[in-house]
């Protein structure tokens, strides 16, 4: 088991946004999260890097483990610190640094916050650069990439701080269904390779097709979960098929 | 922010509505110390005797010779030598603004003034004074085609020109009916009088005599007795009493009648006050002396104003060395206190958010010129005691901080949120995703607007000559004032301007083109 989340829990004011999340991953799993709009899957996922910290509940990646506390000390930042150093994230807006070339933003990290050796992370970012298919274009700015193209940069620069898991929030939503496709291969090429990735997602053509396992969220707690194929078939619960159904008509 | 800088900027906000409302108090009521031996405020060394006069349009008082750059002359500068030889010292003049000689007084800068002031009973109070120096009288001057106003009652309705905070002034403020236009400089006020903007003027005669040209005349008979002091620290008595020992001996062994009657100021009003009937065979050698230079002036010949020009470039250069530095440390200052300030206000606490906002909105709500003379002559009251420069580098500073402050935190806002997260989620610490991500990208949209201050202080560095630093503007009006040119220059001192603005442009073109080929691309 490469990660274990137990209970986790958020609201905003009076608005609970997650109501008790637990969930354990394998190595090497797949996994899609899907839910209608503020059902809580995205913030789900930015708690398990504590991107947004948990009213409370407790996340475990690799041998690093942080309960969320009532107040946030500098101990917590710095345990969560250890803990994101097992975890990569890919954005829906991409995020890369539109102030330096592809190459430096797959470096930046590496460098900045592993010490890296300059000449070890370049080596390492063209590997990655290549393996995402944008080896000829990583001397360019991001303003003059495609969106399909970002994306797959915004993965090689999580890659590059070798994370034993990967977390997408919404990688395709921005995305054309060609330029989306490029983007599904290469996650689909790291899933053969053995990577433990955690999407969200709205492409059910993809959870259905690459994931070993869906979860359905729906206000703040997982409704169901299983093998994507029975799931979309023969969804057990009343409310999973009330959703699926919706997306289909 | 650290809580240390916060703290600091707390005590001086404290600090400053603390004088606002008490200055005035603790400067008048400093306890009187007693004192054996002489005590000489700014003194240099145990020789040294330092007075203060604004010598910038003041003929005949203290003065720039017009015909010898950098020599600085008149009847009073006369009169302080032949002091600083009786009390066995060296007599050194300083510069100050008329505005700002009693506060530099109080302040402990030098030891005395001496400026044609007036021993009126609100001076008495703030100074403490010597014996009359000089009596005189007021004068109606009005141009010589005028007729009619020959007394004081006369010039109801008229548009009467004098220099403020003088009794003359007091004079036409009590009359029922008179435009009072009160004015800095002597020069300014008799060019306006010429040209029509003035029907008469009323001012002390010494500055009657050097300053009326032959196109206007005086009239009428002197008004009321006007008696200059020379002006000390009220809690100096021992000096004052050694300088008034002084004087009186100048008094009786002529010294000065004789400087007096070389400048064409020995008046029977004079020999009443002294009781000095004596009539002494002294050519006014300094009043002819000064007219003969202003005569040649007026007829110059294009090359001897071509030739005069040269001679002041040296002096612009030493005003623009002055400027030039004033701004840079300034800017320095500005950049690096801004950068703390927009941080502190976009990510700090709470309670660091609210001072910094506290600090930001009191500077940009509040005149620099106030700032300045706060820091200067409101901030000894205190202890602090700092020299014109820093003090002039710290108010300037301080206050385009405040404004450098909203300009960074407007550039920080527009980097999009996501990317601070990004950076959070590569596991970069806070700071290095600042100093990596987002301060880089606030830069770009930030330098076009750090480029307009910069050239706005650089302008607003003229402020500081009201504490005694002569830099570009105060070498324009002590050059314009004494040479009666306001064009020529006025433009050479424009130029020097322009030549020190041009290298930050430039070099903000530069930036911006190099930070050019980024643009935006995030969007939440």
């Amino acid at each position: 088991m490469v990660l274990q989340a137990k209970d986790i829990r958020k609201s905003f004011g009076d608005n609970d946004i997650l109501r008790g999340i637990s969930l354990e991953v394998e190595r090497g799993e797949l996994i899609s999260i899907i839910g209608p709009s503020g059902c809580g899957k995205s913030t789900f996922l930015r708690c398990l890097n504590f991107l947004e910290h948990p009213d409370a509940g407790n996340v475990r990646i690799e041998d690093v483990e942080l309960t969320s506390p009532r107040h946030w000390h500098r101990r917590d930042e710095a345990q969560a610190h250890r803990l994101r150093a097992h975890v990569g994230m890919v954005f829906q807006s991409f995020n890369l640094f539109p102030h330096r070339s592809v190459l430096d933003n797959v470096m930046m990290a590496p460098v900045h916050v592993k010490k890296m050796d300059h000449e070890a992370a370049r080596r390492i970012a063209c590997e990655l650069l290549k393996k995402v298919g944008l080896g000829a274009v990583k001397d360019r700015y991001p303003d003059r990439l495609s969106g399909g193209q970002k994306q797959r940069a915004a993965i090689a620069r999580a890659l590059a701080m070798r994370p034993s898991v990967m977390l997408y929030d919404e990688p395709t939503s921005a995305l054309d269904p060609e330029l989306s496709e490029e983007v599904l291969s290469v996650m689909r090429a790291l899933d053969e390779e053995g990577m433990t990735q955690l999407v969200v997602t709205h492409d059910m053509r993809f959870a259905r097709a690459a994931s070993d396992r869906v979860l359905y969220l729906e206000e703040g707690q997982i409704v169901e979960s299983g093998d994507p194929d029975v799931m979309f078939a023969n969804p057990r619960e009343a409310r999973t098929r009330r959703f699926l159904r919706t997306l289909l008509s | 922010m650290t809580p240390t800088i916060a703290r600091a900027l707390g005590r001086f906000i404290v600090c400053g509505l603390l004088v606002l409302g008490s200055a005035a108090s603790v400067l008048t009521s400093r306890p009187a110390q007693a004192s054996s031996a002489l005590v000489v405020p700014g003194a240099q060394n145990e020789h040294d005797l330092p007075w203060a006069s604004d010598g910038e349009a003041n003929v005949p008082y203290v003065f720039h010779d017009p015909a010898q750059e950098g020599r600085v002359t008149g009847f009073e500068y006369e009169l302080m030598g032949a002091i600083a030889q009786h009390v066995h010292r060296h007599s050194r003049f300083i510069q100050n603004g008329w505005d700002g000689l009693i506060p530099g007084l109080s302040r402990g800068l030098y030891a005395m003034v001496i400026d044609g002031i007036e021993m009126t009973p609100e001076h008495k109070e703030a100074v403490l004074f010597s014996h009359p120096y000089y009596v005189t009288s007021d004068r109606i001057m009005v141009r010589r085609d005028q007729q009619g106003l020959e007394s004081l009652a006369a010039l109801n309705g008229h548009a009467v020109g004098t220099i403020k905070n003088t009794a003359a002034e007091r004079l036409l403020l009590q009359q029922n009916n008179v435009f009072v236009r009160s004015y800095d400089e002597e020069t300014n006020l008799f060019s306006d009088l010429k040209n029509g903007r003035l029907d008469a003027v009323l001012i002390d005669e010494p500055i009657a005599h050097y300053y009326g040209s032959d196109d206007m005349k005086l009239v009428g008979p002197p008004i009321g007795t006007v008696a200059y002091g020379i002006a000390f620290p009220k809690d100096n008595p021992a000096l004052r009493d050694a300088v008034d020992h002084a004087l009186t001996t100048l008094q009786h062994d002529g010294t000065l009648h004789r400087i007096l009657a070389r400048w064409n100021l020995w008046t029977p009003q004079m020999a009443a006050y002294t009781g000095d009937k004596t009539t002494l065979d002294i050519k006014p050698q300094a009043w002819e002396d000064y007219r003969r230079t202003m005569e040649s002036m007026s007829g110059s010949s294009f090359h001897a104003i071509m030739y005069r020009y040269v001679r002041f470039i040296p002096l612009i250069g030493q005003g623009a060395v002055m400027t030039l530095a004033v701004s840079a440390l300034a800017m320095i200052l500005a950049v690096a206190m801004g950068v703390v300030l927009a941080l502190g206000r976009h990510y700090g606490a709470i309670s660091i958010k609210i001072l910094c906002g506290t600090y930001v909105e009191i500077v940009r709500g509040t005149p620099l010129l106030i700032q300045v003379l706060f820091i200067f002559y409101g901030l000894p009251a205190f202890g602090i005691r700092l020299s014109p420069l820093v003090a002039g580098v710290l108010s300037l500073g301080f206050n385009y901080a405040a404004y450098e402050a909203e300009n960074y935190r407007a550039g920080l806002l527009s980097v999009p949120r996501g990317q601070m997260e990004a950076a959070i989620a590569l596991n970069m610490t806070h700071f290095q995703a600042l100093r990596l991500v987002v301060v880089p990208q606030a830069f770009r949209t930030v330098v076009p607007v750090m480029t307009n201050d910069f050239i706005a202080l650089i302008k607003d560095s003229s402020l500081v000559s009201v504490i005694t630093l002569t830099e570009l503007s105060q070498t324009y009006i002590r050059l314009s004032s004494t040479y009666y040119d306001y064009v020529g220059t006025g433009l050479m001192v424009g130029l020097a301007y322009l030549l020190i603005g041009l290298p930050f442009v430039r070099l903000a073109r530069m930036a911006e083109k190099r930070l050019g080929r980024v643009v935006g691309q995030g969007h939440h």
